[in-house]
């Protein structure tokens, strides 16, 4: 059970941290157009064995935006190299926003950066995820009671997976990266985003 | 030059001059010496290493801006201080002396607030240029709310 | 809210000329970290650089302030990410040099393979990153990139068995270290660092007869000798400059004197040279290794040990500035004490901070592309820059 020594941050946490808009799920084409392939006769073969294949190359295929900022870029280089390779996962590191789908947020975000990094989100094609990678990214971190520091990105952009660490190690880092398959993969079959982990008491 | 000639050097230039310690000589002046003493450590002692320039909040009894120069090859290294004093904030620039000078005083300036008389450039360095306050000072809290982002 | 400083122009007489402005800005494929470089460009030269930094400014100075002298060295890390190892060290030599405090022999030597370990670690990044920059990250770039961190996780091994961590550690404390070393530790050790050896034997070859990489470095980013001494630099910066200034010979400390090893000074200025500089300190570090494992004494390895509480360390009043030769130069502690757990002023003199001063002077007259290649070989570090 963790023990909040702070209520006022729960709160804050829960006031401030940003939300997907309502609008956030498959497109009206998408489900019209699977519903007049299900109509169609023998058409549900289609779909459920398509859906096997098409869910695994959708989510096999995530592009992360290289967002480097702190010590946690060094570990995310780490991960895309030679030894913990993530590339076997289809992620191919790609520097400009316009064409990933992943922003890995690795390191501290400061009041003078936050801005930036709304803009380079705001500039990613939908749908997109975001990763927070590090105790920096996640709230704050050792930094967190510094008076430049954004207590975590969640109250710049909405994050689908946290990472701790300080840094994460790339097994760690791979693990948070497996688990936002899993995530793309229930959105591309149910086209809502996964609920967040049931809060703990 | 031996670290008891550059002593004896800079006690008599400077009279008014506090000298202590080896290795660095600490020397503490007043602030209108800082130029002139940094004129005659650069040139009469060699000392062209510019390591850096900071400056200490001592709270009731003003700031005080520290500067660090080196001459390598004659293995002297300099400590230079000068108390700008209660309540004053402005202080003499090194930068026709020192061209690393420059990021370090706009640094200082950053956090501190001291203003840099004949800075050829003047202004914010690490905190956005519309921020409000001093951060270093001991006034400043230092888990300051700055709202929506903290 | 408006970040944007206004770029300061190096005005020409050349009449009919368009002047663009172009944001080199935080987020940018070659790997350095959040840096803004507002570049004025004539056509493809840049004419002015107006470089913006402070996008990790993450409040060092004021932290230390509330952090004990048991806490702090692993916040330390954090300033110079890639060679972590350095920056704990100024910061616990300062707390050691006011409070007088005695650091057992075996300490040193430990210290000393750690750091030299640590700054082989933080050139093969240097390597790996810049000739990414320079190649491209999906073409030639690659392979020297994925190479050199093949071997630098081997020496990252070294240093999770050693520490527990893989890159940012709380291996020295005030009055030594920390851990021992654990058995098989030295004989991994020298294994790791021959291969290491033979394998930049191999990338030095590999790229010296690449007629691309010579053409990207030589003559690029000139630093003359006269403005090496002007900013303030230090490190390869200044050694690839003419200015033999290492502080392991001017200034030793933590035995550094006991080992016999050579300071690499080239006259060129430019990149290329900078590239030779740091190719020896490979090779001499390792050589350090081996004296260091040869040599190790028997004995304690902290002054100190046995922390209960994190206030356990006092340090009397006085104030020190402890400098060690960082794997980008000369990074510095000046830390005033008040007789209390926690120092009363810290202040970092970052490697970098004072190395980035030098861009603005070097960049103005070379091509776009050849602002990377100059970026990449000043090698910044970002959490020394901005603190």
């Amino acid at each position: 059970m963790p023990v909040w020594r702070n209520f006022k941050d729960l709160t804050e946490w829960e006031r401030l941290h940003q939300t997907r808009p309502e609008g956030d799920k498959h497109s009206d084409l998408f489900i019209s157009l699977t519903e007049g392939i299900h109509n169609f006769p023998g058409g549900f073969a289609v779909t459920t064995v398509a859906d096997a294949f098409l869910n695994w190359a959708r989510k096999s295929s995530v592009w992360p935006v290289t967002f480097g900022l702190a010590c946690c870029a060094i570990e995310m280089m780490a991960t895309f190299a030679s030894r913990f390779d993530v590339e076997r996962l289809g992620m191919v590191p790609w520097a400009s926003p316009r064409h990933a789908d992943l922003m890995i947020v690795s390191g501290t975000v400061t009041i003078k950066m936050a801005p930036m990094l709304k803009r380079i989100y705001d500039q990613m094609p939908d749908p997109k995820w975001a990763v927070s990678m590090g105790s920096c990214a996640n709230s704050g971190g050792p930094f967190r009671h510094g008076y430049h520091v954004v207590k975590g990105v969640d109250r710049v952009i909405p994050v689908d997976v946290y990472v701790p660490g300080c840094p994460p190690p790339p097994e760690s880092l791979l693990n948070g990266l497996l688990l936002l398959q899993d995530q793309i993969s229930h959105f591309r079959r149910t086209g809502q985003r996964a609920e967040p982990n049931p809060k703990v008491d | 030059m031996t670290i008891e000639q550059a002593r004896t050097l800079i006690a008599d230039r400077f009279p008014g001059a506090q000298i202590a310690g080896e290795a660095p000589l600490v020397v503490s002046v007043a602030p209108d010496a800082w130029v002139p003493l940094a004129r005659v450590v650069k040139e009469t002692l060699g000392a062209w290493f510019f390591s850096f320039l900071s400056a200490v909040d001592w709270k009731d009894e003003g700031l005080e801006v520290v500067a660090k120069v080196d001459n390598i090859d004659g293995k002297l290294s300099l400590l230079l201080k000068t108390r700008l004093g209660p309540g004053v904030s402005a202080c003499p620039s090194l930068t026709g002396i020192y061209k690393g000078a420059n990021w370090m005083e706009r640094e200082c300036y950053d956090m501190f607030g001291i203003r840099f008389e004949g800075h050829p450039d003047l202004r914010r360095i690490l905190l956005g240029d519309d921020w409000e306050g001093h951060p270093l000072l001991k006034s400043y809290p230092v888990d300051a709310p700055y709202p929506p982002f903290r | 809210m408006s970040t944007i400083a206004p770029a300061t122009r190096v005005e020409l007489d050349y009449t009919g000329s368009e002047r663009l402005t172009m944001n080199m800005g935080p987020q940018h494929p070659s790997a350095h970290g959040v840096f803004r470089a507002i570049l004025t460009l004539e056509g493809e030269e840049v004419v002015g650089v107006d470089a913006v930094i402070g996008y990790l400014h993450r409040c060092h100075e004021k932290l230390a302030e509330t952090l004990t002298y048991a806490q702090y060295p692993s916040i330390a890390s954090k300033t110079d990410y890639v060679a972590a190892m350095t920056s704990e060290f100024a910061y616990v030599r300062a707390a050691e040099m006011i409070g007088k405090i005695e650091v057992p022999k075996r300490a040193q030597y430990l210290r000393v393979i750690a750091a030299e370990l640590q700054r082989v670690a933080s050139h093969l990044l240097w390597l790996g990153t810049w000739c990414l920059d320079m190649g491209g990250a999906l073409g030639g770039g690659a392979t020297i990139f994925l190479y050199c961190i093949r071997e630098r996780e081997l020496i990252l091994d070294l240093f999770e068995s050693l520490v527990g961590a893989r890159l940012l550690y709380g291996f020295y404390q005030v009055g030594g270290v920390r851990y021992d070393l654990p058995p098989g530790w030295a004989e991994q050790c020298r294994e790791t660092v021959d291969l290491i050896d033979r394998r930049i034997d191999e990338y030095q070859r590999m790229l010296e007869e690449n007629p691309f990489f010579l053409v990207r470095t030589q003559g690029v980013g000139v630093v003359s000798r006269a403005l090496a001494q002007e900013v303030g630099i230090s490190g390869p910066l200044v050694r690839g400059s003419g200015v033999n200034y290492d502080i392991r010979r001017t200034d030793p400390y933590s035995s550094y004197e006991d080992f016999d090893f050579h300071v690499p000074v080239e006259t060129g200025g430019d990149c290329y040279a900078r590239y030779r500089v740091r190719m020896v300190e490979f090779r001499e570090a390792l050589k350090i290794v081996r004296q260091a494992l040869d040599k190790l004494p028997d004995g304690p390895i902290s002054s100190r040990p046995g922390l209960k509480s994190v206030a356990q360390i006092r340090i009397p009043k006085g104030e020190a500035y402890a400098r060690v030769e960082g794997a980008r130069g000369e990074v510095g502690c000046y830390l005033i004490a008040d007789g209390g757990p926690k120092p009363y002023r810290m202040k970092w003199r970052g490697a970098s901070f004072s190395n980035l001063a030098i861009l603005p002077h070097i960049i103005p007259g070379h091509k776009v592309a050849d602002v990377v290649a100059i970026m990449g070989s000043v090698d910044p570090v970002f959490g020394e820059v901005d603190r």
